[in-house]
C-alpha cells in the first residue's frame, strides 16, 4: 500500500501548477485544453458545419449555462463540498417565480423572488451541512428532491413558459451585444468576477484553505461554518443567475432537468477541469476548460445525432474516468483520509 | 419494611420519568425502537384510514411487493455499513430484471440456468463498482452516482430494443410461475427468501469474522488497516454482495412482473437509502444491522404505497421522502454524535432525602459525639508511603495493612512499622478488607467486586457478579462500587455494593442523588453462589458482622444512620434502624475489643448540606450548573471516629478537629490496646493508645479465636 507524505504531495501539486508550463510539466488544464484544441480541429475537419462561426458561437452560447453553473459547482468542490441541488435550485425558484409571474408579478418581483427562493434554499443547505454537520452530498441530494417535490407542488407543470413580451427578462439569454450573444457575456463576466474572488479576496483565500484542510483552517481562526454558508448561498446565486440565462434562451424553464443528468455534466465541467474532489485544487480556469470540451463534445453528438441515452454512457464514462483519475493524481491519504466522502 | 429499604412498590411510587429516559437511552435496543415504533404506528394508521388494509390478503400482497424493494434496502445497508454507500442499486436491480427476461426469452435458457446467470450478472456489476471503489480507492458516493447513470442509460436502451420480444413472449415454466406468485406457508416466496437472506445476512455480519470486519472498516477505515483488515478485498466484495443481492430482488421482480419499463427501479437508490439511514444504519459506517435496515425499509415502504393508495401525487411523495432523509441524516449525525452527552444531562435525578435530626457535636454540649482533639496527636505511620487507605486492617503476626487508591494493599511491619512493601496488587481500587478463618485477606474492590489475597500475597477472584434485578432496566448483576465486608461465622461473606448507578469516581453523585441506589450482597463460599440480601439500599457502606454473629450493621452514608439486618434468629431476614441519628456520614464499622463497635464519619453534617438533602432541585441545578469542585459537601475537614453499643447508643467519640493529619476518616482497626485509622485522602495510617482496653485483643482472635462472643458456632 502506498502512502504518500501529504505534505510531499501538496508541494509536487502546487509545483506542478505555478511552475509547470516552464518546466515543460503540464497541468491538467493545459492537458485538458490540449485535447479540447485537437477535438475542435478534428470535428471542424470531419463534421460538416462544426467548424462555422455561427456553430462556434452556438457552442460558446450552449456551453455557457453549463459554464455559470460549473463556476459554483467548482466553488463548493474547491471547498471540498459539493452541492447536488444546483439544477434543482435553479429549477424549482424560477419555476415558482415564472408561475407568479403569469399570475400577474412583475418582472422586478419575480426576479428577485426567484433569487430569495434560491438563496433561502443555499442558507438551509449551508446550515444542515455547517451546523447540524450533516455530509453535503446526502443533503444537497436529498434537498434536490425536496425542492422538486415543493416546486411542483407550486407549479405543477413540466414546463413552465414565461410570460410573453417581457424583453428586459429575456435579454441575458436571448440578447446580443456587440455581436456577441448576451451569455456568453453573462458566463465570461461571472467567470472573472468569482477568479478575482477566489484569487484577490482573503474570503476566496479561506475557500481554498478549508478545501485544502478544513481543520487546519478552522484552528487559524476561519470561521468555518458561516463560510460553508455562504458558499452554499453563492452556489445558489449562480444557481439562479443561470436560470436567468435559461429562461432568455428557452423561453420556460423545465422541471424535467431536475430528474435528468444535468447535475452531472456540471460535476464533469468541473472535475475534468482539474478542480480534484479532495478540495483546495485547482481554479476559474479549470471550469472554463472543462466546460469548453464537454460544450465541444456535446455539441459534435448533436451534430452527430447520437442516441441521448448513449451520450449518457458517453458522458457516465468520461466522468468515470476524470474521477479514477483525479483519484491518481491526487490520492487521499490513507492515514489522514475521513470517512464518509 | 424500614426506610433504608426501598421495596418494588415503594420503587414504583419513587418513579422519575428522566431516570427512566436515561437508562432507556444507554440500552442498546434503544435506538431502533424508535423506528420501530414509527413503523407500527405508520401502519396502524393505514389500517385505520384505508378500507382492507389490515387483511390477510390485504397483508400477503404488500409483502410481496415488499419483498424485492426489502432486498434493495438491505444492499444499501451492507454498504453504508462499510461507510460507503451503492447509489448503483436501483439500476442494477433494472438491469438484473432485464437480464432475467433476457436469458429466458430470449436466449430460452432454461430457468434453473437464467437464475444464476443473472445472479453472476448482479454480482459482476456490482464487481465493477467494489473495483472502483475498493482497489481505485474512489469515494463511493460519486462513483455510484456515475454507475447508476451509465447502467441506467444502458438499460433504457436495451429496454427499447427488446419491448416487443418481451410484450410478446412468456415464460413456460411451473418453477418461473412458483417464483413469481408462489407461496411458502402462505408466505410469498419472495418475501420467504428475503427473510432467509436477512437470517443468514444477520449471522453473517453480526456473529461471523467478515462480518465483524466490514463492520470494523465503516467504523475505522485507519485502524481496520492497521488491525491487518484486508480493506480492499473487504470492500470489494461488499460492492459484489450488493450487486447479487440486487440481482436476486430483480429476478423476483421479473418473475412478477414479467416485464421491463424505463420506470423499473427509478429513484429506489434514494428510497433505499432514506430507509436505511431512518431504520438507525448510521451514515458514517460501522454501526447497524440487518434489521435496522429492514425497520426503515417497511417504513418508507409502506409510506410510499400508502401514499401512492391515499392518492398523492409522485413529487408530493418526493419531497416527503426527500425530507425525511434529510431529517434522518440530521438526526444520525447530532445523535450518534451527542447521544452520551444527552445521557449525562439527564443520568442524575436527586430526589427527597429523608434524613433524621442531627445531634450536636460542638465541644461542651455534653453530647456522646462533642467535639474534641484526641486525635490530634496521632502518631503517624507510614508518611507520604500510602495514597487513601481507606480500610486498615491487621493480621496475627501485627502487620499492618492499608488498602490504596493505586489499587495495592500496602503492608508495614516491624516494630515501628517502619518496613512498607506492595503485599499484593490487585487493581481497580480496594476498599473494606476482612480476614477469613484461613487468614485469607477478603478485599472488597470497587469496579472489580470481591478478590482475596492469600497469605503469600496470590490474588484470587471471590465474586464480580450477583444476581439481577428482573424489573430493573439498569442491568445490575455487575458489582460497581463492592465497598466494605465482613465475613460470618459461617463463612459467608456479606459485602456492600454502594452503587449500581455510578462508578468509583463518580460515587459522589450518588450521595447528591439521594437514591436507594445501592444493595447488600452475600457471597455463600459453601455454594459459590452470590445473592443480592438487600436490595435498593441508601449508599451501603460499612458492614461488620455483630458479635453474636446473628446480625450485620450497615451503615449507610446517605441517610446517616446505622441498620441492623438479622442473618439467623426469629427475626432473620429484617432490616431495622439502629441508630438513627448520626451527626456525620457514615462509614465503616468495625468490632471493639469490650463487645461495642466502632464507627468512623467520613463527613459531618451541616444545616446546609441537611438542607439540600430535602431540595432535589437545588441539588439537580448544582450538579448541572456548578463546577465539580465547588459542589456542596459535607463537612470534609474533620476526622471522627465513634464508638456505639449494641443497643445502638453512641458512647463516645474521638475527634481531629483540624483535619490537617486525618480528615475523611473511613475506618479504624483496635489491635492490642492501639487504635489504628484511615482516612481515603490521607496520606498515613494513624494510631492512638486506648486506655483500659484488653491490650491482647485481636481482630482475628474476636472472628475466628478464642476472644470470639459469636453464639452461633459452626463448624468450618
Amino acid at each position: 500500500m502506498s502512502v504518500q507524505s501529504p505534505s510531499r504531495g501538496v508541494a509536487a501539486t502546487a509545483a506542478s501548477s505555478r511552475f509547470g508550463a516552464a518546466l515543460g510539466k503540464p497541468s491538467q488544464e493545459q492537458i485538458v485544453l490540449l485535447i479540447t484544441i485537437s477535438l475542435l480541429v478534428v470535428f471542424g475537419l470531419t463534421l460538416n458545419g462544426f467548424a462555422s462561426v455561427s456553430n462556434l458561437l452556438n457552442l460558446l452560447r450552449s456551453i455557457s449555462i453549463l459554464g455559470v453553473l460549473g463556476l459554483g459547482m467548482g466553488l463548493i468542490v474547491i471547498s471540498r463540498g459539493i452541492d447536488l441541488s444546483e439544477v434543482a435550485i435553479m429549477a424549482g425558484s424560477w419555476a415558482i417565480a415564472l408561475i407568479y409571474m403569469q399570475n400577474g408579478m412583475s418582472v422586478g418581483a419575480g426576479v428577485l423572488l426567484a433569487l430569495g427562493i434560491a438563496v433561502l434554499i443555499g442558507i438551509v443547505n449551508g446550515v444542515m451541512v455547517a451546523f447540524v454537520e450533516a455530509p453535503a452530498l446526502f443533503v444537497t441530494l436529498a434537498a434536490g428532491f425536496v425542492i422538486y417535490g415543493l416546486a411542483f407542488w407550486i407549479a405543477p407543470a413540466w414546463v413552465v413558459y414565461a410570460p410573453k413580451d417581457l424583453p428586459s427578462l429575456m435579454y441575458f439569454g436571448a440578447g446580443r451585444l456587440f455581436g456577441i450573444p448576451v451569455p456568453i457575456l453573462v458566463f465570461a463576466v461571472a467567470a472573472i468576477a468569482m477568479h478575482f474572488f477566489l484569487s484577490r479576496t482573503s474570503i476566496g483565500r479561506f475557500i481554498y484553505a478549508q478545501g485544502d484542510n478544513p481543520e487546519a483552517a478552522r484552528l487559524t481562526g476561519i470561521p468555518l461554518r458561516p463560510l460553508i454558508v455562504l458558499e452554499h448561498v453563492l452556489v445558489a446565486l449562480l444557481a439562479w443567475i443561470a436560470g436567468l440565462v435559461w429562461i432568455g434562451t428557452t423561453g420556460s424553464m423545465q422541471m424535467a432537468i431536475t430528474q435528468g443528468t444535468m447535475i452531472f455534466d456540471v460535476v464533469l465541467v468541473v472535475v475534468i477541469g482539474g478542480i480534484s474532489l479532495v478540495g483546495g485544487r485547482g481554479s476559474v480556469f479549470s471550469v472554463v476548460v472543462g466546460c469548453v470540451l464537454i460544450g465541444t463534445l456535446l455539441n459534435a453528438f448533436t451534430i452527430m445525432d447520437v442516441n441521448s441515452e448513449v451520450q449518457n454512457i458517453i458522458k457516465g464514462v468520461v466522468l468515470l474516468v476524470s474521477i479514477v483519475l483525479d483519484n491518481w493524481l491526487h490520492p487521499r491519504d490513507e492515514e489522514t483520509a475521513r470517512q464518509g466522502d | 419494611m424500614s426506610m433504608a429499604v426501598d421495596s418494588f412498590a415503594a420503587s414504583v411510587r419513587r418513579f422519575s420519568p428522566r431516570l427512566l429516559l436515561s437508562e432507556l437511552m444507554l440500552k442498546q435496543w434503544f435506538e431502533p425502537v424508535v423506528p420501530f415504533t414509527v413503523m407500527i404506528g405508520l401502519w396502524a394508521y393505514f389500517a385505520l384510514t384505508i378500507p382492507d388494509y389490515a387483511s390477510v390478503q390485504s397483508s400477503v400482497s404488500l409483502l410481496r411487493l415488499f419483498a424485492e424493494f426489502g432486498f434493495v434496502a438491505l444492499a444499501m445497508g451492507f454498504c453504508l455499513v462499510t461507510g460507503g454507500i451503492d447509489l448503483s442499486v436501483g439500476a442494477i436491480f433494472a438491469l438484473c430484471n432485464f437480464a432475467a427476461l433476457y436469458f429466458l426469452l430470449v436466449r430460452e435458457w432454461p430457468v434453473e440456468a437464467a437464475i444464476p446467470a443473472t445472479l453472476v450478472i448482479g454480482a459482476l456489476l456490482g464487481s465493477i463498482n467494489g473495483f472502483l471503489i475498493g482497489f481505485l480507492k474512489t469515494r463511493p458516493f460519486l462513483t455510484t452516482l456515475v454507475t447508476l447513470i451509465i447502467l441506467r442509460a444502458s438499460v433504457n436502451l436495451l429496454n427499447t430494443q427488446y419491448a416487443q420480444v418481451f410484450a410478446t413472449n412468456s415464460v413456460e415454466s411451473d418453477s418461473w410461475d412458483f417464483i413469481g406468485g408462489g407461496t411458502v406457508l402462505g408466505i410469498p416466496i419472495n418475501a420467504a427468501t428475503l427473510f432467509v437472506v436477512l437470517l443468514i445476512c444477520h449471522v453473517f455480519l453480526s456473529r461471523s469474522r467478515y462480518g465483524w470486519h466490514l463492520t470494523a472498516i465503516g467504523a475505522s477505515r485507519k485502524a481496520a488497516r492497521h488491525a491487518g483488515i484486508r480493506v480492499r478485498l473487504m470492500l470489494f466484495m461488499t460492492y459484489v454482495l450488493s450487486g447479487t443481492l440486487c440481482a436476486a430482488s430483480g429476478i423476483f421482480y421479473a418473475a412478477r412482473q414479467a416485464s421491463t419499463d424505463s420506470t423499473t427501479g427509478v429513484g429506489w437508490e434514494f428510497q433505499a437509502l432514506t430507509a436505511v439511514v431512518l431504520g438507525g444504519v448510521s451514515l458514517a459506517g460501522g454501526k447497524g444491522t440487518v434489521w435496522r435496515a429492514m425497520i426503515g425499509a417497511v417504513i418508507i415502504f409502506l409510506l410510499i404505497n400508502g401514499l401512492v393508495r391515499m392518492g398523492v401525487p409522485g413529487y408530493v411523495t418526493s419531497a416527503v421522502t426527500g425530507l425525511i432523509l434529510l431529517v434522518a441524516v440530521g438526526i444520525d449525525v447530532k445523535w450518534s454524535k451527542n447521544r452520551g452527552k444527552a445521557i449525562q444531562k439527564i443520568y442524575v435525578n436527586p430526589a427527597f432525602v429523608p434524613l433524621a435530626a442531627a445531634p450536636a457535636v460542638h465541644a461542651g454540649s455534653g453530647s456522646p459525639y462533642a467535639q474534641n482533639d484526641r486525635l490530634i496527636n496521632a502518631q503517624g505511620i507510614g508518611i507520604d508511603q500510602v495514597e487513601g487507605p481507606e480500610d486498615v486492617i491487621l493480621d496475627r503476626q501485627g502487620r499492618l495493612y492499608g488498602s490504596t487508591r493505586d489499587g495495592n494493599v500496602i503492608r508495614f511491619s516491624g516494630p515501628n512499622f517502619e518496613t512498607r512493601e506492595v503485599f499484593a496488587h490487585i487493581g481497580g481500587r480496594p476498599l473494606g478488607m476482612q480476614f477469613d478463618r484461613d487468614e485469607n485477606l477478603i478485599v472488597a474492590v470497587a469496579g472489580m467486586g470481591v478478590y482475596g489475597v492469600a497469605p503469600d500475597g496470590r490474588v484470587f477472584k471471590v465474586t464480580d457478579e450477583t444476581n439481577r434485578t428482573w424489573y430493573k432496566l439498569n442491568d445490575d448483576s455487575r458489582l460497581r462500587m463492592a465497598d466494605d465486608l465482613d465475613i460470618a461465622p459461617d463463612g459467608k461473606i456479606y459485602f456492600s455494593d454502594c452503587t449500581t448507578r455510578y462508578e468509583m469516581t463518580t460515587n459522589t453523585l450518588d450521595i447528591l442523588e439521594g437514591r436507594p441506589n445501592g444493595r447488600v450482597v452475600c457471597y455463600d463460599p459453601a455454594t459459590k453462589t452470590t445473592r443480592t440480601v438487600i436490595n435498593h439500599f441508601y449508599f451501603p457502606n460499612g458492614i461488620c458482622v455483630s458479635h453474636d454473629g446473628r446480625s450485620i450493621l450497615i451503615a449507610s452514608t446517605s441517610l446517616c444512620k446505622v441498620f441492623r439486618h438479622w442473618i439467623e434468629g426469629p427475626k432473620k431476614g429484617r432490616t431495622e434502624v439502629l441508630i438513627d441519628e448520626l451527626p456525620g456520614n457514615p462509614d465503616n464499622i468495625n468490632r471493639a475489643s469490650d463487645g461495642t463497635y466502632w464507627l468512623a464519619l467520613v463527613g459531618i453534617r451541616t444545616p446546609t448540606f441537611d438542607l439540600a438533602a430535602r431540595k432535589p432541585g437545588f441539588r439537580l441545578r448544582m450538579v448541572k450548573q456548578v463546577p465539580t469542585d465547588e459542589w456542596l459537601a459535607p463537612a470534609l475537614n474533620h476526622g471522627c471516629v465513634l464508638k456505639f453499643n449494641e443497643n445502638g447508643e453512641a458512647l463516645e467519640s474521638w475527634w481531629d478537629p483540624t483535619g490537617i493529619s486525618h480528615s475523611t476518616l473511613t475506618s479504624m482497626r483496635e489491635h492490642q490496646g492501639y487504635l489504628y485509622l484511615g482516612g481515603l485522602e490521607n496520606n498515613r495510617i494513624g494510631r492512638i493508645k486506648l486506655d483500659g482496653v484488653d491490650d491482647s485483643w485481636t481482630g482475628y482472635d474476636a472472628y475466628w479465636g478464642a476472644k470470639s462472643r459469636a453464639t452461633t458456632k459452626v463448624t468450618g
